[in-house]
């Protein structure tokens, strides 16, 4: 009673594979722990990092979240790559089903959720307060509290690894498999209650954003001359915004059906499985262009500058994001055609689809005609962008193709559908957050990336891309349909090898990025970026130093012009010495975040294990802890202008400003640092 | 520069082996044998080639405009702050417009063309085929020739064949490739889909939507025989097995297993498939009105008495 449905038979303690991959991963934590222990940090890390309300920091702890989870879900898919090239020809390959439909399920989910999303969240965070010249986020403890609900989310999905399963019924979770009835243990649970806690966090940051960004914008800057990352990201917070409560009352019901009895779902009783199909895809489809519509910002933001020009048709490209959100909201059903829909409604279905591509046919244009007539650096972050435009056009094609019915029923489910989406958010979305990785990582650390190990990850991913899923096409034209855990054609076996191999050269590119990161912390004082911009940049990210002062801004910018910064140092505006600084107001750092993580954590570990007398231990934490910030006083504070002058003083002598005997004329001075015109 | 392209290169070098690969496409999609699955490929091939008028333009684009404005060819245009066009961003909204229009009109046409519930025209008198999905196999019921199968069912080239769909498990979908699009399989609901082989032979069938442990197992073969002889001696065959499928033979099938081979029934309970859909309504009674509805009541109410499908 004492503890619920958990029984010593939940720990996989005879699964070899299991334990040694839990081994590992406890090993490795201990391993970061006794360094953090002997180089005495966990002060540091709780004041400065854990508690802080700095949406830099939190945009950094977001990529870090979503570097480890991009290695687990990765660790998924080479095990069912491997599965798939050892199962062929009647041969069952090393994961049986009840084990590998767990594992292609955590890959969707992990992949999704607490990869792509975090990365997304995490450059936004890191990026946007200091495009639009904001000091920080307009709820900076809500910032923190979206993260450490994130964190919850993602130590269930971790636990579940070693605490009972883990769903066997695919990302999507379609009922009635994900019923009681086909799914009576915790695995669907797990999966339930990670989404909810993670959607929740998710939602709190699109209201937390879009309230930034329509209310703390710097004097100046008009809506339509925000940046166009930042544009793009107020489109993906809207879209977030109308379409997470879909998921989380959708996922609602679906407990409750698990839980008490209901029968929203289930086959029988009156329940109706599509009625979850069709609130799952409302929220689902605009979730990809969640994913997508940052990373285009992202391509734009990076070609504009290395092509050392403005952005092409910046209007033009605010209003092809707003159609392609809007659309993208009303295109659900085209995830099942199949589900026996009239001719009517699947053509209306069909045909929105494919509008979606002119406004994103518009988009690659107008990064064609940004290069058109520009100077091309070709630095890593360009590259990603270059291979995205080559790789997302065959992707987006492969889409339209998908969204005509007609061909939509004999692709529909086959390995061709894997191909197109993976193309789409792995050549859409990860290479746009690859790129703007290594485009603001000067930014939020003060150094550039390694140049060399930057492209041959990008080499690596760009062809370990084409080895992986131009067979899964290919496959899917030959009858292959997915989540299959071994097959008997062996007309699909060399194209089963091949993709395993394109896996693994993947595996090399994710091998150089770790690589990188190693070298160029080690190289930093050699990679130093003194000035705050070392790529020639348009916007006022680049106007501040890096990393930037916990405040972003020692005095307010004023915006003229879209390419706010162009514009200053232009005008010679830019890196002008104050004569005085004021107070900065700030917000201070709060540990409450991290007790309302933790309290979530055990609410939803004891409602998957109906542990009820822990759940509302739980529940009496998470509204203890809220009061108890209710109540806190100690919200802010103001910097005094003499510590900004002496932060301010150090970045312009850095830069080889003197402060003391300063004239205008110094402003406009060549700087030390010199920045980049050629690098390719 | 040049070293960029290696890998482009590579694949290049490749291309005579990817040819050879290509060649094995039988079997697929793009290997239609019924009249539908050829109106889907043509389909598929005029919609790529459509598509193709955009996107071979912007990936030769990209490369040129690349190589052509890289920073280290100071011979070429530099122009830092032409950032607007009407004409180019007149083209750039028109072109993609124009070509979503016309492949619009070819889905709109094709979508009600190839609408899965709309019966196929022939002047041959259509088979009549009700499919249960269970866990993890296919039934078939031929509720005019009084037969039902597991996993094979069979008939005659050039006929249409008119199923109709559901499931006494979680959800699937009905798909024979060779022969045209697939169709959900759904408890408590029912899909219709119409297919037509044009060319004999045996054509793999297979669930398209994932449903647990046996997924991978769950295949059948569609048997196209060549004459309707042929065919009449296929039923005779599955006669002669002399299985009847009454209500207990049904409730011992729906049992869950695995890679379950081809069998033969006779004499499936009368209004079986009716009774596996309306089991999900919990078998009304108040809706017979008749004695025939009567009858399904209670054979319904007899297949509900053991929920096969719970595993608790």
């Amino acid at each position: 009673m004492l503890l619920g449905k958990l029984t010593l038979d939940a720990i996989p303690y005879k699964e070899p594979i299991i334990v040694a991959a839990l081994s590992g991963a406890g090993l490795m934590g201990l391993l970061v722990m006794a360094l953090i222990t002997k180089f005495g940090k966990w002060g540091y890390l709780w004041k400065e990092w854990l508690t802080s309300v700095d949406h830099k920091k939190i945009g950094v702890m977001y990529i870090i979240v979503a570097m480890i989870m991009l290695l687990r879900g990765f660790a998924d898919a080479l095990m069912m790559r491997a599965q798939l090239a050892m199962a062929t020809d009647g041969h069952l390959g090393v994961f049986p089903p009840e084990h590998y439909d767990q594992i292609f399920t955590a890959h969707g989910v992990i992949m999704i959720i607490f990869m792509a999303m975090p990365f997304m969240t995490g450059l936004m965070n890191i990026v946007v307060p200091l495009q639009i010249g904001a000091r920080d986020v307009a709820f900076p403890f809500l910032n923190s509290l979206s993260f450490w609900l994130l964190v919850s989310a993602v130590i269930l999905v971790n636990l579940s690894l070693g605490v009972g399963n883990f769903a066997r019924t695919g990302w999507v979770a379609y009922p009635p498999l994900s019923e009681l009835g086909f799914s009576p243990d915790v695995g669907v649970d797990y999966y339930t209650w990670a989404l909810q806690i993670s959607g929740i966090g998710t939602t709190l940051t699109a209201i937390n954003f879009l309230v930034t960004i329509i209310k703390m914008r710097a004097p100046g800057m008009k809506l339509m001359q925000m940046p166009i990352f930042t544009w793009t990201c107020t489109w993906a917070n809207v879209l977030i915004v109308a379409s997470f409560p879909i998921l989380t009352g959708a996922l609602a019901m679906l407990s409750l059906d698990r839980y008490l009895d209901f029968h929203f779902f289930t086959a029988e009783a009156g329940g109706n499985a599509m009625m979850y199909l069709n609130l799952f895809w409302a929220w689902g489809h605009p979730e990809v262009y969640i994913l997508v519509l940052p990373a285009f910002g992202i391509f734009s933001e990076v070609i504009s500058t290395f092509s050392g020009k403005r952005l092409f048709g910046h209007t033009s490209m605010i209003i092809a994001s707003g159609v392609i959100s809007v659309l993208g909201f009303m295109v659900w059903l085209h995830h099942f055609f199949t589900m026996g829909s009239g001719a009517d409604v699947n053509a209306f279905f069909g045909i929105a689809t494919m509008v979606i591509s002119v406004p994103t046919g518009v988009k690659l244009f107008n990064w064609l005609f940004t290069m058109y007539q520009g100077r091309i650096r070709f630095t890593p972050p360009v590259l990603w962008t270059m291979g995205f435009m080559v790789t997302f056009s065959i992707g987006g094609m492969t889409g339209v193709l998908m969204a005509v019915p007609g061909a939509d029923f004999v692709l529909h489910n086959s390995l061709f559908l894997i191909a197109h989406f993976h193309n789409t958010i792995i050549g859409g979305a990860v290479f746009g957050y690859l790129a703007g990785f290594s485009y603001w990582f000067p930014k939020a650390f003060g150094f550039k990336l390694n140049e060399k190990l930057g492209k041959a990850a990008f080499w690596f991913w760009q062809s370990g891309f084409m080895f992986a899923f131009i067979p899964l096409y290919v496959l899917g034209f030959l009858g292959m349909t997915r989540r299959l855990n071994h097959t008997d054609n062996p007309a699909w076996d060399p194209w089963l090898y091949l993709a395993c191999v394109g896996a693994v050269l993947i595996a090399c590119g994710i091998g150089c990025q770790l690589l990188q990161i190693v070298v160029s912390i080690r190289d930093r004082k050699k990679l130093a970026d003194v000035t705050g911009d070392p790529w020639n940049g348009h916007t006022l990210e680049w106007s501040t130093s890096s990393p930037p002062p916990f405040y972003n801004f020692a005095t307010v910018p004023h915006v003229h012009d879209i390419d706010a910064f162009t514009d200053m140092k232009e005008k010679g505006e830019a890196y002008k010495v104050p004569q005085k600084y004021a107070p900065i107001h700030m917000p201070s750092n709060t540990a409450t975040g991290v007790y309302i993580g933790g309290f979530t954590t055990l609410l939803g570990f004891a409602l998957i294990w109906h542990i009820w007398w822990l759940a509302i231990v739980g529940l009496v934490g998470i509204i203890g802890a809220m009061l108890a910030r209710a109540y806190d006083n100690n919200l802010d504070y103001y910097v005094q202008p003499d510590e900004v002058e002496s932060i301010e003083r150090a970045h312009f002598e850095q830069m080889g400003i003197d402060v003391d005997n300063y004239t205008e004329r110094d402003a406009e001075k060549p700087r030390r640092g010199s920045r980049p015109t050629t690098t390719a | 520069m040049m070293r960029n392209f290696r890998p482009t290169r590579l694949l290049w070098g490749l291309s005579p082996v990817l040819a050879v690969l290509l060649s094995g496409c039988q079997g697929g999609i793009l290997d239609p044998k019924g009249q539908v699955a050829a109106d889907e490929k043509s389909l598929i091939i005029t919609a790529t080639l459509l598509m193709l008028l955009v996107v071979i333009p912007v990936i030769v684009m990209t490369f040129l405009f690349a190589w052509k404005y890289r920073a280290s060819n100071k011979d070429a245009i530099y122009t830092p702050k032409w950032s607007h066009s009407n004409k180019i961003e007149a083209v750039v909204w028109i072109i993609p417009i124009i070509i979503v229009a016309c492949l619009a009109v070819v889905t709109w046409k094709t979508t009600h063309k190839l609408d899965p519930y709309r019966p196929l025209d022939s002047d041959k008198k259509p088979i009549n085929v009700q499919v249960v999905a269970m866990n993890w196999k296919w039934l078939f019921i031929y509720p005019d020739l009084n037969i039902a199968t597991v996993n094979q069912i069979a008939f005659p080239k050039d006929v249409p064949v008119n199923f109709r769909i559901t499931s006494d498990a979680a959800m699937n979908s009905f798909f024979i490739p060779q022969l045209g699009g697939q169709i959900y399989a759904m408890a408590g609901m029912e899909t219709k889909l119409h297919l037509v082989a044009n060319e004999a032979g045996t054509y793999k069938g297979f669930s398209a939507n994932y449903s647990g442990a046996g997924f991978s197992g769950m295949k059948f073969n569609a048997i196209a025989t060549e004459t309707p002889e042929q065919f009449d001696a296929w039923v005779q065959k599955v006669r002669a097995s002399g299985k009847a499928l009454n209500a207990d033979a049904y409730l011992a099938l729906v049992k869950p297993s695995e890679n379950n081979a081809a069998a033969f029934y006779t004499t499936p309970e009368p209004r079986l498939f009716d009774a596996v859909l309306h089991k999900y309504m919990a078998g009304r009674q108040s809706l017979a009105a008749t004695d025939d509805e009567l009858k399904l009541a209670a054979l319904t109410k007899r297949l509900c008495e053991t929920p096969a499908v719970k595993e608790q």
